[in-house]
């Protein structure tokens, strides 16, 4: 398949369950709801060493949040629940508590409850004060700005985490052109997150490694460097690769977004040095959801 | 199916004992099955149909027409269904209902939403003392759900209150909430004496400020977070509560009562 001069290879992104939650936190103003959601979702690229991937998911307008004010949505996805549960409890507690004018609400109705100011609730001492407004528990907790106002939990539900495409180009720049170009789009596709920084990562990795200590290591075949001296998947036109990661809430959540997002790519076209979009996978043998491009394309 | 509706013969001398009419005892029987159950009427036992003459059928919804404050316990352990109630309403409306809505167009007596635990009971009227409190030697009274007094409500709304609220849009008499565990007050008109009386923890939200007694604590004045939802959860009632303009977040916060623990607040519109 040759959308725009840029070939989309028969190949698939391997993605594995996962469990997610999304919460929304609120502030004065969207500067301070922003700078509280980058704080509550950093660190948290991958699974292999951040215990979680996080990200915005998008900006909310006042009309959107439950107090009014303007919010940020985002989402935390992690492999098991008990681990998304204590990440996003540290969390929420040292990066939403902490921000000024901040709160914090569920935002998944449904699934399994999970805390999320439930605990939180003992910073105050035991001057906190328990609200149950429509069926929902909220937790004031006197704090030094004011007070911090935060639902007690939110939901845990299923999901899928993995999803990806690389981006194979000319040069750099022109690979980093395009993949900020699939995010602005991605961007847009509710339920996604793209956890890495700026949604795009440099080091694709492959698992394994010569040193037995390591679980992943650099994906030699799509390194432009080794083109010579490994087995290589790159044409010798290649010069640099980026992927981009997709967690969602569903495979048709992931789907989509990656459709907006190789159509970006494509759209800039070979004529701007993208000559192919791939995928990462472990040969169909460790992760259940299958995204094939060509299909995702057709 | 037309609602299923007792109106009162004549006035009753003696109270009557209303607890069998509520929705989830009547389900499945027939009109006959319900005209022979017998009401506790002072030291007699009639028929409902000496008392009553019934029309309708959906248990479900039940209407009580030509009411009095004779009629006590209506409502009680109601779980499901509505009961209107139109006319006045005696003792413990709504006494420990677990769920559905019980709407009175006129006054009630004492006691009523007493140890009420979820639902909506809404007085288009007056309430009588003790609005939403615990009975007599009990230790928690409302813990859940929603009351909505159009009109005044007497002394001790929500004595030992545990948990739901109580909007009130006229005035409340003294010890209004008195002795209160935890839930939401809300008065938009005054309050009598010894407001907040020995409240551990819980909320009184008020739009007119009251002498209060020396054992609340100016905390100052604050915007606070939670009254905005707290506002938007009364949207769906049928009250100036729902109105747009009655919408604040700015307060006055006192703490009380300090003869207590000192964790419950009161809260003045500023």
């Amino acid at each position: 398949m040759i959308i725009n001069g840029v070939t989309i290879d028969k190949t698939f992104a391997e993605a594995f369950p996962m469990k997610a939650t999304r919460a929304i936190i609120t502030a004065q103003n969207e500067k301070w709801a922003m700078i509280s959601a980058q704080a509550m979702t950093g660190f948290a690229t991958s699974v292999i060493a951040c215990g979680c991937e996080a990200g915005i998911e998008r900006i909310l307008s006042p009309d959107e949040t439950p107090d009014g004010r303007p919010g940020v949505s985002i989402m935390i996805y992690a492999m098991g629940g008990k681990g998304l549960a204590k990440q996003l409890e540290t969390r929420a507690g040292q990066c939403v508590l902490t921000s000024p004018t901040s709160a914090l609400f569920a935002g998944i109705e449904g699934g399994k409850p999970i805390p999320l100011g439930k605990n939180l609730r003992y910073f105050g001492d035991g001057f906190q004060i328990a609200k149950k407004i429509a069926g929902k528990r909220y937790w004031r907790v006197p704090v030094m700005d004011g007070e911090f106002l935060t639902e007690a939990t939110t939901g845990m539900v299923e999901a899928i985490g993995g999803g990806n495409f690389l981006v194979l180009a000319e040069s750099q720049p022109q690979a980093l052109a395009a993949c900020e170009a699939a995010i602005e789009e991605m961007k847009k596709i509710p339920n996604v997150i793209m956890p890495f920084p700026g949604g795009v990562v440099r080091s694709g990795s492959k698992v394994g490694s010569k040193y037995p200590a390591l679980g992943a290591s650099t994906n030699d075949a799509f390194c432009p460097t080794l083109k010579g001296v490994t087995k290589t998947d790159l044409s010798p036109e290649i010069e640099s690769v980026m992927e981009i990661v997709i967690d969602g809430l569903s495979k048709e959540d992931i789907d989509k977004a990656m459709r907006v997002g190789i159509q970006a790519v494509c759209d800039l076209g070979a004529a701007n040095g993208i000559k192919r979009i791939s995928a990462g996978n472990y040969g169909g043998k460790l992760g259940p959801f299958h995204f094939h491009l060509q299909e995702i394309m057709a | 199916m037309s609602a299923l509706t007792f109106t009162l013969k004549q006035p009753t001398a003696q109270r009557v004992d209303m607890s069998p009419l509520v929705c989830q005892k009547l389900q499945g029987m027939d009109i006959d099955a319900i005209s022979a159950i017998e009401l506790q009427n002072g030291k007699n036992r009639p028929r409902v149909d000496e008392l009553f003459y019934i029309t309708g059928m959906d248990t479900q919804e039940i209407i009580i027409a030509n009411a009095s404050d004779k009629l006590d316990f209506i409502g009680k352990e109601l779980d499901g269904g509505s009961i209107s109630v139109l006319g006045d309403a005696g003792a413990y409306l709504g006494m420990q209902m677990k769920s559905g809505t019980i709407n009175v167009s006129g006054d009630t007596g004492l006691y009523a939403a007493c140890e009420m635990k979820n639902g909506l009971l809404q007085i288009e009227g007056n309430a009588g003392d003790f609005l939403g409190g615990a009975l007599p030697g009990n230790k928690q009274g409302m813990k859940g759900g929603t009351v909505l007094v159009k009109g005044n409500v007497g002394q001790r709304a929500g004595d030992h209150m545990r948990r739901g609220q109580i909007l009130i849009e006229g005035n409340a008499g003294d010890y209004c909430g008195s002795r209160m565990l935890a839930g939401t007050i809300a008065v938009m008109g005054n309050t009598g004496r010894y407001l907040g009386y020995a409240m551990r923890r819980g909320t009184l939200l008020l739009w007119n400020q009251h002498q209060l007694s020396a054992s609340f604590n100016d905390c100052g004045s604050h915007t606070l977070a939670f009254l905005p939802i707290l506002f938007a959860s009364f949207k769906t009632l049928n009250s100036r509560f729902a109105d747009n303009e009655v919408v604040f977040n700015r307060v006055q916060r006192y703490g009380g009562d300090m003869a207590e623990t000192g964790r419950g607040e009161v809260l003045v519109r500023i």
